[in-house]
């Protein structure tokens, strides 16, 4: 656990880094988890090596995101000025997710078997 | 009792908030384990009763930050290891290289302008737009791309969660509604609309569904966090 709690917070820095030196407007984590999937792939990381952290990670990934949750009771005046289209936001933006991530991922699958069988 | 204990620099300190936060979200999931009611979800419950201790204690959100910071660095972490979820499906990936890629790439896009449209029309501040600019993407992405491009977190944290409640709720009735079949496509859709919350749901559909729900899950948040700032730029 200790070991695989060391990997998992170096690949963070090293995103961390690597956004640092470049420049990327993308969160060091995330170019860490890019970097981890490059190495699980590349055979340089074995999955034994990182579960035992990654998997209580990612199972109580719900319980980790609270405190950060908790930050909305600094907002409650914002929200009150702008429920209704912050309310619009979700609803929309979630159904059209849903549709065109749907309907997108099912047409291109349809379209690329039809190609592979011809 | 020695004359250097304060009950309020306990109270105040991280030893009590966060032990604090563990005990509300266990009694939390036991609550919806009970009564398993959509709105009872562990995460809007923890944080609601959550705040009302605070308030009630008179503990401000700083405080309370600074004291459950451990939290937070893991959340932190947490996002690198989503790449191993991924890393276990990544030959739901290979197999379905075609849906997937566009799936994501037009969900992913169309979540971010379509989040923010609603407060360009209606004059809102361009910080609530940016805040809710990553509502379908996983929390610990959302939280920190929000913050990298100027938004509120703790604004982010609260309408990703409300996005992926409801998702769980209505998501595999839209995409029944509009004919979806395909289980990747499903599964998918659901995990790219509705983070986490949408992949557990996915996976009550069967086992496809939920791998394909946590593929869409991991890559459209590392899509939106990558194309975020560049739609943004474009639309605000």
């Amino acid at each position: 656990m200790v070991r695989a709690f060391g990997i998992l917070f170096g690949f963070q820095a090293i995103g961390a880094l690597v956004a640092g030196l470049t420049g990327l407007p993308v969160p060091g984590n995330v170019l860490g988890m890019v970097l981890l999937v490059a190495a699980l792939l590349a055979g340089a990381v074995r999955v034994e090596w990182i579960e035992s952290a990654a998997d209580v990670l990612v199972d109580n990934l719900a319980f980790l995101f609270v405190p950060a949750g908790v930050g909305i009771m600094s907002y409650f005046d914002l929200i009150a000025r702008e429920w209704l289209p912050i309310s619009i936001s979700i609803v929309g933006s979630l159904i059209l997710v849903l549709v065109v991530t749907g309907k997108g991922c099912e047409i291109a699958a349809r379209l690329s078997a039809g190609r592979d069988a011809d | 009792m020695p004359t250097d204990f304060s009950l309020v620099d306990l109270v105040e300190g991280p030893v009590f908030l966060t032990g604090l936060s563990c005990l509300v979200w266990w009694a939390a999931k036991a609550l919806h384990r009970r009564i398993p009611f959509a709105l009872l979800h562990p995460v809007l419950t923890s944080i609601a009763v959550l705040i009302a201790v605070l308030v009630l204690a008179e503990i401000d959100y700083d405080t309370y930050r600074d004291g459950t910071a451990i939290i937070d660095l893991l959340l932190g972490v947490s996002v690198v290891a989503l790449g191993l979820p991924l890393y276990r499906r990544i030959a739901v990936l290979r197999r379905n290289m075609a849906g997937v890629a566009t799936g994501v790439v037009f969900g992913g896009l169309v979540g971010i302008v379509s989040a923010v449209v609603p407060f360009l029309l209606m004059g809102a501040d361009a910080a609530s737009a940016v805040s809710a600019a990553p509502s379908s993407v996983t929390t610990p992405i959302a939280v920190v791309a929000s913050e990298m491009s100027g938004g509120i977190p703790a604004l982010t944290a609260a309408v990703v969660v409300i996005t992926g409640i409801m998702g769980a709720v209505v998501g595999p009735i839209v995409l029944r509604l509009i004919g979806v079949t395909n289980p990747v496509a499903f599964g998918l859709a659901l995990g790219t609309a509705a983070h986490g919350i949408g992949t557990a749901r996915a996976l009550q559909e069967g086992e496809l569904q939920g791998a394909s729900a946590s593929v869409g899950l991991c890559l459209n948040g590392l899509f939106t966090a990558m194309i975020m700032p560049l739609v943004l730029a474009l639309l605000l």
